[in-house]
């Protein structure tokens, strides 16, 4: 067969569920060896997409392919993927090394060589000492551990992974993050990785699918998804975006020209075909919008603004400003010199003029 | 200051109603009957007070009582196979629907004790009988009459309608406390479904089906009533036995050397079947 194949391919899937719909008519399709992250808010359908490649659930209609073989119904336990669960479902009346075991045993894989890649696995995973102990006697974070190493022993051609990071304490969850991306690098498997935690996905992904309301929005490098979303809900769930609603008033070579209710014209990069008069909205992400104080700064994107709150983060300084027309908008600056120096930060009051470049800013779809 | 003594006797003076509770009405009739096992029958059929192990010697050269014993056993044990083969699809079902439905099934499981044991027992002779329902129902076909009750199959039917509840309960609480995803874990890792069940489920609900088996296995060994009324003479079991030394054959000292010897071998089965179960469960080793 010269036609290349996927790790898993989406044509069209569609699952409802006693009348609501969980996933609309989703097609992807996920490279050999890919770290890919469908990302989204809670109930919009990463999960139930990630239940079907497993083999828990049947799509109602549209097709799965696994490594270019169409799975139809083909029952969880014949597909050749494994998952780690966000509760981790260890079998808490096994030790770690049989849980991890399970799935050669369920292959009736002879006894050596299960204890061989049994210990290979569990020194993956850092946890050869704690073999024969039961899993309520681990932590959290071994746990978590020991559910991936059971499922990566058996070789999957994809692991998928639904939201396993999500019940760790914060630094736990960036090393597990960077641990993760090494594993899969290391073993050349493709991880389908469920999470609602944008900063996750952006750190760890090859690729990314923002979902919402069961529909596939965007898919795209982490890049892509954060410098250049294509809607408003991909710009808002990705990081995080100032919105100004205006008219268009000119396109010229790809740039836009909104005038916004209150006369104030800005320009951004069009993302989606427009023409004069269509409603639209200018995004710009807080970190690439400038503050200037004193003379009104030359060009476009310029507003007179009043400075509101100030919260000092160390790396950053996060600036709420409050527009004439009454909007607020965030500015984060770099915090790049080192200094104890009161003037050298802003107070709430002090008048400003906000601007950033035009292809720091992009013409939305309201 | 902790202190370790005061701790001590607070803790024995918490326990102590029920440590009283047991010991009137559980250690002291017990003892009572030890007691009993060693003294003889006067003619008028009070207890003779004179102290030997005459009761025991002729026990154990009673080839009657040792086939009650067996009888008793193998209906118990018939019993509680059977009833743990109906029960654990049940619990199964029932643990497996809403919150709500579960309550409700519940409620039906024990909606049997509102009435009392004894009564449900004469309805199944009334149903069964010579004369019974059924048989009535075949006369008008010409069929029949069917020879449903004095026998062990209508002992062991009726034991196993009577004591279904004490096995699906435990059987449910076990199965409630099941974390569900295992099963599809199993599956992931390329378990089949008895494979899931085998490996995952049963060991996990082992506790469960210890408490019911010996909840069942229990009284039904040492039933009296089920086998009376619907076994009539030919179903004799251990029970009956000792009924009948208690009751018209007035020799109690008899009667409690055969309780003693019955809980001792009850006991030890017990033990002995916990154990099991334990070594089951630490068994269950992949490889």
């Amino acid at each position: 067969m010269n036609t290349p194949t996927w790790a898993v391919e989406l044509d069209h899937v569609t699952k409802e569920f006693r009348g609501s719909t969980a996933v609309r008519d989703v097609s992807l399709k996920i490279a050999d060896g890919e770290f890919f992250s469908l990302l989204g808010p809670s109930g919009c359908g990463k999960t139930t997409l990630l239940r079907m490649i497993a083999g828990f659930e049947n799509p109602s209609s549209g097709d799965i392919y696994i490594e270019g073989e169409l799975m139809g119904e083909t029952p969880a336990n014949q597909r050749d993927v494994n998952t780690v669960f966000q509760s981790y479902a260890l079998f808490p009346h096994m030790s770690v090394a049989e849980n991890v075991a399970f799935g050669l045993h369920m292959k009736k894989i002879n006894k050596a060589d299960v204890a061989t890649r049994v210990k290979q696995a569990l020194d993956m995973v850092q946890l050869h000492a704690f073999g024969e102990r039961r899993p309520k006697q681990l932590s959290g974070g071994q746990q978590q551990r020991v559910a991936l190493a059971r499922a990566l022993i058996n070789e999957p051609e994809v692991l998928l992974l639904d939201e396993p990071l999500a019940a760790l304490d914060l630094k736990l969850r960036k090393e597990m993050q960077l641990e993760l991306k090494s594993i899969q690098q290391r073993l050349g498997i493709t991880f389908i990785f469920v999470t609602h935690d944008q900063e996750e996905a952006l750190t760890m992904s090859d690729r990314i699918a923002v979902m919402e309301l069961g529909k596939v929005l965007q898919v795209g490098q982490p890049t892509e998804i954060y410098e250049r979303p294509k809607t408003r809900f991909v710009a808002d769930f990705i990081g995080e975006c100032n919105f100004i609603d205006g008219t268009v008033m000119a396109v010229e070579n790809g740039a836009v020209t909104l005038e916004t209710t209150g006369g104030v014209r800005v320009v951004g990069t069009g993302m989606f075909p427009v023409a004069a008069g269509d409603h639209a909205v200018l995004a710009v992400r807080p970190e690439k919008v400038r503050l200037v104080e004193g003379q009104q700064p030359q060009g476009t994107n310029v507003f007179a603004a009043i400075v509101e709150r100030v919260a000092y983060i160390g790396s950053d300084t996060r600036i709420i400003v409050r527009l004439p027309d009454g909007s607020p908008f965030d500015v984060w600056e770099a915090n790049t010199v080192s200094t104890l120096d009161p003037n050298q930060y802003y107070t709430a009051g002090d008048p400003v003029f906000v601007t950033w470049a035009t292809q720091n800013s992009l013409i939305l779809e309201r | 200051m902790y202190n370790a003594r005061t701790e001590q006797r607070r803790a024995w003076l918490q326990a102590s109603p029920a440590l009283i509770w047991l010991g009137f009405f559980f250690l002291a009739p017990l003892v009572l009957i030890l007691i009993y096992s060693f003294q003889g029958r006067a003619d008028d059929g009070t207890v003779l007070w004179n102290w030997s192990l005459a009761n025991y010697q002729k026990l154990f050269a009673d080839g009657a009582f040792w086939r009650t014993l067996w009888l008793s056993t193998w209906i118990a044990l018939v019993v509680t196979a059977i009833t743990l083969v109906v029960s654990y699809p049940l619990a199964f079902f029932m643990a497996t629907r809403s919150p709500k439905r579960r309550g409700l099934l519940v409620l039906a499981v024990m909606i049997p004790f509102w009435t009392n044991f004894l009564v449900r027992i004469y309805a199944w002779k009334v149903l069964l009988g010579n004369n019974g329902v059924v048989n009535r129902f075949l006369d008008q076909f010409d069929l029949g009459p069917l020879q449903m009750i004095n026998n062990p199959s209508a002992v062991i039917m009726a034991l196993i309608y009577g004591e279904l509840p004490y096995m699906i309960l435990p059987l449910y609480a076990a199965l409630e406390r099941f974390d569900w995803v295992q099963l599809e874990a199993a599956r992931d890792l390329g378990a089949g479904r008895f494979q899931t069940f085998w490996h995952v489920l049963l060991p996990q609900t082992l506790p469960g089906i210890t408490a019911g088996s010996i909840l069942v296995f229990v009284p039904t060994v040492g039933t009296f009533a089920v086998s009376d009324i619907l076994g009539g003479t030919s179903v004799n079991m251990v029970g009956n036995t000792l009924s009948l030394q208690f009751g018209s054959a007035s020799n109690w000292a008899y009667g409690s050397a055969i309780s003693m010897i019955f809980m001792l071998l009850l006991l030890g089965a017990i033990l002995l079947y916990f154990k099991a179960t334990r070594e089951v469960n630490d068994g269950e080793n992949p490889g």
